[in-house]
Order: C-alpha cells, then sequence, then structure tokens
C-alpha cells in the first residue's frame, strides 16, 4: 500500500466511522418512542412480604415473626387496596401508586415447578420454561420484533455480565451502572488507530464503528451531572448488585437521552431470605429500600418521559407463604410481579388470588401460579410497544396469553 | 533475532515476515505446504500460534503436525502445566475427596442449621463457607485450564477437550458442580478426547457432575427407595415434594445433545424409557462419611447405583428392548451402546465437529464423510478426524479466517501470541465474565456455541479490541507491565495478516503496534 492508498484507507475509516452519528441528533423524537425497562431480582424475592395479604387472619398464623404490621401499626403496611398492602420500605412508591403509575400482579410467575434459582431464572430469561435448551432471551427475541432503527443503543444491559435474557443475534450495549471506567478506545486517537484498521473488513467495518459509536453516546451521557456514587459489594448472583438508590439516577440519564433505546435490563440480587429477613425493617426491608427510592427518583428524573417506559420488575419464584425456623422463608412458586409507568391502569393488585389457606396453597405450601408472568409481559409487548400477535409468538412460542391480564394496560 | 524497529518495516506483507523472520527464508524450500496452510492449521487445531510455532511446523511439515497432534501420547507435557497441576491438590483429588472436603461440611452445617441444632450457624456464615471454597476449587481449575491451553504441546487434545466440553456441558454455577467441573473436565472429558465416543459417553454419563448438573441422581422408580430428600432441598434442586420419581431431564439431553440430535428420530415414548432405564443412577449418600468406595470403588467417577430406585421392567428404547435381566448397570450400558451406535449420532457428532473445524455452515460433503468414518470405526474419535483433516473442505481458501473467536479463544490466543504469562488470571477471568462466556460457566446444557453469530456484536468488538490494546501496552490487570513486544506478535501471527492491517500498524506509534496487532481484524478471526 503506497502513501495514497493509505490515505485514502483512513479516509474510509472515519467515514465509516462518523456514520452512525448521522441524523443521531436530529432526530430526537424523545416522547414517541416507548421503552421497556425489566428489573430482575436475582434469588427469589417474597413476595409476600412485598404485597402482604395484610387482610388474611392466615397471613399472620403463618408467619408470626416476620409478618408486616397491620397497616396503621407501628411499621405497619403501607394499605393498598384494604386486603393488600406494601412493605413501608417501600414508601417512596406510593406516590405511583397513588398516581395510578403502578400496579402489581399477584400469584404470578412460571408454570414450572422448579425450586432451583438456576433452572427457574433460566426458564424466566429464555421465556420458554421447561425447555432448557432454548439458547436466546425473550428480550433478545422481542429485539427482533421492534422497528429497527439501528442504534447502537437500542438495548443497554445494565451491569458487569451480559444475562441469559439478552442472548441472541440483536445487538445489546452494556453499560456499568457503577463508575463508568473509560476505556483506552474512548481516546479518539486510539479509536482513529482501529478505525483505519477495521475500515477495510466489509463485515467487521460497521460492527466497529457501532461499537464505537454505542460507547462515545454512552459516555457523553454519563459525563453529564456526578458521576453516580459506588454501588456496592457485589451481591452472590451472578454479579448482580444489591439496590443501591442511585441507579435510578444513572437510568434516567441514559434513557432520557436515548430516544432510540427500545429495551434494557438490570438485576439486582441478594432476595434469597432463609434465615432472619425481618418484616418492617431488616434484610428484606434492607434490600427494598433502595429499591423503591431508585425506581420512585428514577421515575421522577425522567417526567413526561416517564409515560412511555414501562418497567416490569420479576423475580424467579416466590417463597413459601409459612415462615421457617430461622425466621426466614425457603424456595417456594407464585410471586408477585411489578409494573409501573405511564399507561399502566394503575393503583390496582391484579391476578386470581386464592387466599393463603392450605388447600389454596400450591402443593400445600406456597402461593401457587394463577398467571403464567409471560402473560403479564405479554400485555406491556401488546398495550405498550405495540407489537402485534404475530411477534409475540416470536418472543414467546409455545404460549398463549391470558387475554384478561390486557387490562393491567389503560386501553 | 535481529531487533527490528516495526517502522521501518516495508509494508509489504512478504518481505515484512522474512526481516522478522530470517528462519523462514532459509527453510523457504520446504515441500510443507504453503505458509497460509501453516497458519490455517495452527489456527484451528490448536489455540491459535505462538512464536516459533509457524517455523516449527514448516520445518516439520505440516502434515506431520496433525499426525503428531492426534497422537497427544507421543507429546512430552510443558513443564509449565506439570508445575502448576502438581502446585494444586484439588486438582488431583477424585469426586469423592473433593466433596468431603469442600462440600460434605458446607452440607453438614446447612443440615445442622436447618435442625435448628445449631444456632451459631447462621445462612450467611454457610454461604461464606461456600464461597471460599467455590473460590479455591474453581480458582484452581480454572488456572488449570488457562495454563493447558497455554502451553500444552498437545494442542489438539486441548481443543477437542474444549469441543467435548461443550458437547456434553455442565455448569459451576448449578449447586455443588462448583466441586466436580474440573473433576469431570480432567477426568471424564480429556483421556477421552480422541478416544472412542462411546467411552466418552460412558465417563461424562456417569461422572456426579453431570449426574447433578441434568439431575439424573434424582431420577427414581416411582414408589421404591427416594434420593434422600432433604439433600434435595439443600441441594436447591428440589422438586415437587411427594412427586419425586422419574426425572427425564437427562434422558432428554443424553439423545438431543449428547448422541442422536433434536432431529435424530427418538419420540417423547424413547425419552420415558430411556429415563426408566437410567433410574437409580446417582451420587453417593452425600450426608454420610464418604466411603473408600465412593472415592475411587464403584466407578472412578464417584457415582453409586441404587438398584432399589431402578425400574427393572422391561423398556423399549429406540424399538430395542433393554431390561428384564436384574442388572441395572448393565441396562445403562446397553443404552448407552445403542445410542452410540446410531447412525444419527454419527451424524450430529460430524455436523458439530465440521462446524468446530471448517465453517459454521457446515459443508455437507465434510460431514457425510466424518459421518461414515464416524460408523465405519464405531466412534473412534481420532479417525473420525483424520478423515476431516483430509477434506478438500478444510483447506479450501474459501473457509480460511471465516470463523470468529470466541471470547476464551480471543485471551487464550492473544496470550499464546504475544507470549505473556499472566501473573494472575482473575483478571481475564473477569474478562471472560462481561464477555458472556464465562469459564465453566454456560448454564445451558447445550454449552457454547463456536459460531459466529454468537459472538460477533459491537459491545463484544470493542471489549475485546480494549483487551488487546490493554494487553499491547501492558495495563491488562494481572499482566500489569508485561507488555506485548509487536516483534514477538508479529512472529506469531505476521502470515494471517493483510497489508493494510500492515502498513497501518507500520504506521502507528511504537506504543500501541502490538494492541494494533492483538486488535487487528484478522486476529478476532481465525
Amino acid at each position: 500500500m503506497n502513501r495514497r492508498e493509505f490515505l485514502k484507507a483512513a479516509a474510509l475509516a472515519s467515514v465509516t466511522y462518523a456514520l452512525p452519528f448521522q441524523g443521531w441528533a436530529a432526530e430526537g423524537q424523545a416522547n414517541s418512542n416507548k421503552k421497556l425497562l425489566v428489573i430482575m431480582l436475582r434469588g427469589a424475592v417474597d413476595g409476600l412480604n412485598v404485597v402482604a395479604p395484610v387482610g388474611e387472619g392466615q397471613y399472620y398464623s403463618l408467619r408470626p415473626n416476620i409478618a408486616l404490621p397491620k397497616p396503621g401499626q407501628a411499621g405497619g403496611a403501607l394499605n393498598l387496596d384494604g386486603h393488600f398492602a406494601l412493605n413501608p420500605a417501600l414508601s417512596p412508591l406510593m406516590d405511583m401508586w397513588n398516581n395510578k403509575r403502578l400496579s402489581f400482579i399477584h400469584s404470578a410467575g412460571s408454570p414450572d415447578p422448579s425450586r432451583s434459582h438456576f433452572d427457574a431464572q433460566d426458564y424466566m430469561e429464555s421465556g420458554e420454561p421447561g425447555i432448557k435448551t432454548v439458547s436466546t432471551g425473550w428480550l433478545n427475541r422481542l429485539l427482533a420484533q421492534l422497528p429497527e432503527n439501528h442504534s447502537p443503543v437500542r438495548a443497554i444491559n445494565f451491569g458487569p455480565t451480559m444475562p441469559r435474557i439478552f442472548a441472541g443475534n440483536g445487538n445489546v450495549a452494556n453499560v456499568a451502572l457503577t463508575k463508568n471506567n473509560p476505556l483506552p478506545t474512548d481516546r479518539r486517537e486510539i479509536a482513529n488507530y482501529f478505525g483505519q484498521l477495521y475500515s477495510k473488513d466489509p463485515v467487521l467495518a460497521p460492527i466497529f464503528a457501532e461499537g464505537i459509536a454505542a460507547r462515545e453516546e454512552i459516555n457523553k451521557d454519563l459525563a453529564e451531572g456526578d458521576q453516580a456514587d459506588q454501588m456496592e459489594q457485589m451481591a452472590a448472583n451472578k454479579g448482580a448488585r444489591p439496590p443501591q438508590a442511585d441507579f435510578g439516577k444513572q437510568l434516567a440519564k441514559l434513557l432520557v437521552k436515548e430516544p432510540k433505546t427500545q429495551v434494557a435490563f438490570i438485576a439486582f440480587g441478594g432476595w434469597d431470605t432463609h434465615v432472619n429477613q425481618g418484616a418492617d425493617k431488616g434484610q428484606l426491608a434492607n434490600k427494598l429500600t433502595p429499591l423503591g427510592i431508585g425506581l420512585a427518583d428514577f421515575y421522577q428524573r425522567l417526567g413526561a418521559d416517564g409515560d412511555n417506559v414501562t418497567t416490569i420488575v420479576m423475580s424467579e419464584f416466590g417463597r413459601t407463604a409459612k415462615e421457617n425456623g430461622n425466621k426466614g422463608t425457603d424456595h417456594g412458586h407464585g410471586n408477585v410481579m411489578w409494573v409501573l409507568g405511564g399507561n399502566i391502569a394503575g393503583g390496582k393488585v391484579f391476578g386470581r388470588w386464592n387466599g393463603l389457606s392450605g388447600n389454596a396453597l400450591y402443593e400445600g405450601r406456597d402461593v401457587p401460579v394463577t398467571t403464567d408472568f409471560r402473560s403479564v409481559i405479554s400485555a406491556v409487548l401488546t398495550g405498550h410497544l405495540n407489537i402485534n400477535d404475530n411477534a409475540l409468538a416470536n418472543v414467546f412460542p409455545h404460549f398463549s396469553p391470558d387475554r384478561s391480564l390486557e387490562n393491567i394496560l389503560n386501553a | 533475532m535481529t531487533k527490528l524497529k516495526l517502522s521501518i518495516i516495508p509494508t509489504s506483507l512478504i518481505s515484512l515476515s522474512l526481516a522478522l523472520l530470517p528462519a523462514i527464508a532459509q527453510d523457504s524450500d520446504s515441500a510443507s505446504g504453503d505458509d497460509s496452510q501453516i497458519m490455517h492449521v495452527l489456527n484451528r487445531i490448536t489455540f491459535g500460534p505462538r512464536p516459533g510455532d509457524f517455523e516449527r511446523v514448516r520445518k516439520m511439515g505440516v502434515q506431520k503436525f496433525i499426525n503428531q497432534q492426534l497422537d497427544p501420547s507421543s507429546i512430552p507435557e510443558s513443564p509449565e502445566v506439570a508445575d502448576y497441576i502438581s502446585g494444586h491438590p484439588t486438582l488431583s483429588m477424585s469426586t469423592g475427596e473433593l466433596f468431603q472436603n469442600y462440600g460434605r461440611p458446607v452440607v453438614q452445617a446447612a443440615l445442622q442449621a436447618q435442625a435448628g441444632g445449631n444456632n451459631d450457624i447462621s445462612k450467611k456464615e454457610i454461604q461464606k463457607v461456600v464461597a471460599q471454597n467455590y473460590k479455591k476449587i474453581v480458582g484452581d481449575v480454572s488456572g488449570e485450564h488457562i495454563a493447558r491451553a497455554l502451553f500444552t504441546p498437545k494442542q489438539l487434545e486441548e481443543v477437542m477437550t474444549d469441543f467435548w466440553f461443550n458437547h456434553f456441558n455442565v455448569s459451576k454455577d448449578k449447586g455443588f458442580d462448583h466441586i466436580w467441573v474440573g473433576n469431570f473436565e480432567d477426568r471424564a472429558i480429556r483421556p477421552y478426547a480422541l478416544g472412542n465416543f462411546r467411552d466418552l459417553l460412558g465417563a461424562t454419563s456417569h461422572h456426579p457432575a453431570m449426574l447433578f448438573y441434568l439431575d439424573n441422581w434424582q431420577n427414581s422408580m416411582p414408589g421404591q427407595d427416594q434420593a434422600e430428600r432433604p439433600m434435595a432441598r439443600l441441594l436447591g434442586a428440589g422438586k415437587k415434594r411427594g412427586k419425586q420419581g422419574i426425572n427425564e431431564n437427562f434422558a432428554r439431553e443424553l439423545m438431543e445433545l449428547h448422541t442422536l440430535g433434536v432431529d435424530g428420530g427418538y419420540t417423547q415414548d424413547d425419552v420415558i424409557s430411556l429415563a426408566h432405564v437410567l433410574t437409580g443412577l446417582s451420587l453417593p449418600p452425600l450426608r454420610q462419611p464418604i466411603g473408600a468406595n465412593d472415592v475411587d470403588g464403584s466407578g472412578s467417577f464417584g457415582y453409586r447405583f441404587y438398584p432399589q430406585r431402578h425400574d427393572f421392567g422391561t423398556k423399549v428404547l429406540l424399538g430395542q428392548r433393554i431390561g428384564g435381566g436384574g442388572n441395572g448397570e448393565e441396562e445403562i450400558n446397553h443404552a448407552l451402546d445403542l445410542l452410540a451406535a446410531e447412525p444419527a449420532t454419527a451424524h450430529h457428532i460430524s455436523y458439530q465437529l465440521v462446524q468446530y473445524f471448517i465453517a459454521d455452515d457446515p459443508p455437507k460433503g465434510a460431514v457425510d464423510a466424518c459421518s461414515a468414518t464416524f460408523q465405519k470405526t464405531r466412534g473412534d474419535i481420532k479417525s473420525v478426524l483424520r478423515t476431516l483433516f483430509a477434506r478438500p473442505e478444510f483447506w479450501d481458501d474459501k473457509y480460511s479466517q471465516t470463523k470468529f473467536k470466541s471470547p476464551q479463544r480471543f485471551v487464550v490466543s492473544s496470550l499464546r501470541a504475544s507470549d505473556i504469562i499472566p501473573t494472575n488470571f482473575n483478571p481475564f477471568l473477569g474478562y471472560l465474565n462481561q464477555a458472556g462466556q464465562p469459564l465453566y460457566g454456560c448454564l445451558t446444557p447445550d454449552g457454547y456455541k463456536t459460531t459466529k453469530d454468537a459472538w460477533l456484536n459491537p459491545d463484544g468488538l470493542i471489549k475485546r479490541i480494549n483487551i488487546a490494546t490493554a494487553l499491547g501496552v501492558g495495563k491488562m490487570p494481572g499482566a500489569i507491565g508485561l507488555k506485548a513486544d509487536p516483534e514477538v506478535v508479529m512472529s506469531a501471527i505476521g502470515k494471517e495478516l493483510n497489508s493494510n492491517t500492515v502498513a497501518v500498524v507500520a504506521k502507528g506509534p511504537a506504543q500501541m503496534k502490538a494492541a494494533l496487532l492483538l486488535g487487528s481484524p484478522e486476529f478476532m478471526k481465525y
């Protein structure tokens, strides 16, 4: 290669490299873009102490040490609908509940009976409970059903490890939710050298350019304002971190500034409360507090944009209705799912609730699953992201959603 | 070798390599195939060329190199691997010893806590012990894995170990399996990686890591003596209370993934039959002290067969009757014989091998040829590979440099090409977590993919370019200060670089040259 060829190559490189930015800022149609945020609580959160059936005597007899006090009592749960009440550690979310931007679906979960964290998380992320060989995650399959907007940040995973739910062919950007460590390629001159290397590779050149563009976008968004405080200590489960409240700030920063982001995922670990889980205070409450603050903060920062962002909070299974001998709970079955956002039919606890009497419980011990988690997700996908039935069948093959769940969204 | 500054290197690829590698010029009359063939073989049957490999293969001849690699017992182990293994005693423990030392104390503590007999033991403390054991065992075996990939001259054996591990995948993240994944690789996979498929199938099917991972340890004839229920709960693998009995999981994967393949012509009835055949194949009783028999007795893998949990009735598998003879273990071996001998199995394995060694979309001619050899030799893996490496498709230019490296292969090939020996592997393992390919951490039984569409994405590409940069400038944690020398890297991989890369590297600043080489598009492929 002579000097002229080299210059041509270099010029080509910088063109390729700049392409993804063209028209980027101009299309700031933030308000027209619907987004989905999925939050996974790894380790099985105790749904009965998140949204507690305080109207039932059985709740108190099954849980003499760990039941949430009735609303109005010291440390009492926060009344939702007279029958259910919210863990007071989630008090920051009560505004959203009152403003009808938050609902719950109780007795929801995976139809698969596994009480293995490993299998149950796998199924919830593949979206195909009971089938072990599905290699893709449902969020990635969803990407293929959404309008292709050629954004390098169409899908964002917050966290150190690409999760199962995002496995598949669609491109996903990975963002550390802690300090956003600079990478060598964030420096323009280093990126340019590699840009020259990749310019001549027809397959890799656009992928390289897209990767650099994603980093630039993310860096730009996160550089504004203060660096988020470090979130501490890795939790045991797959590198998910205990939810420190600052995640709301980081999430909002990115999602407000990224009109083209369509789906985002974050996981928090540390919910496996076998021992001394506490009630209004204690282990579980300590985990719920920053989650509630962070979510409330997230929607507050989003402001009007928040109407475009629907959040689903889910966990692989629920926990035993009865407390165990260690003032904790063991692996169970049905759980509560949360949905937040603009067009949620808010302020309601949905789902078929059968009560906690012995014969209503699954295998005599757990809240049953009366709503398949995919029905909840399907309702959000069709009602919020406007995907049609064919597209839905590609996200959740082998599944027909319960259409009655569609009332969790406003018509 | 003469020290040359890269900036004065001519931009022609050939002359660049000659300038750096005078040895090649002297040997240029060797009749051992052209340069690109040598690089192709080094890329495909090893984890990537190290400095000096090219010349060695050129001198020796490509075919001789392949023959040698197919006969690992003829190749002495590297001192680095031998030293690493002797320095880490857990690597020499049997599954029973591993459980005795690293599993049973946890079980005991947890059982005590569960019984309320000892209030001092909290869940947190148990988790702490588990975490310590996990770190120790997984750390030891991860180091072994990387050391072998980097240093062993028995590269094809290691490459095939990688292939088979993913074929018979187990995950360190399921319950106690972190204790056994390394033993599984060392005892059930590597010794058979170039042996006979039926032996390999027998070894993996009886190893505790597999029996636990795919739940067969709980697979029991309904109504018969059950696997220990408290253990089932404790290990988080508990099935429905009171309904423990047949568990089809292993039977299904044994046919779908390990042998016949998903379109291999079996039915749900076959799955159920095979599950019944497999009843009673389980683990030693984990609550009791491990007996000598469980350490290396009832099989060197530490499985235990429980006749009282076995269904001795007659089963029909793939149209053949199994059972009725009163020997449960014999029935299992009979079933494995049947599965290994099925033409569908030969095809399934051959398809995967051709995909692994030739192209993501495997050329049919090569698959059929390998499949024929597989059937003719009754699953002799060496013979199948011999067929594969002799196929015109293996040598076809149109397939060379078309495979895209997985994150693991990228890390290993980078360290090999730059001849860097990390002082600490953890940052590299951390990168693999981030890149979605944690070592021994594939959750699903189908193992990691080896195809481009599984690994090529913008985020992943930028991440590995940054690893390359960190290695190139000596700032990679775990190898701080061990700056890759561009001449060393060139001597290993120079032959596969195109003129654009050579030109960009030549004009790049000195401190960036190694980074650019390791981060080049050519080096992402193999």
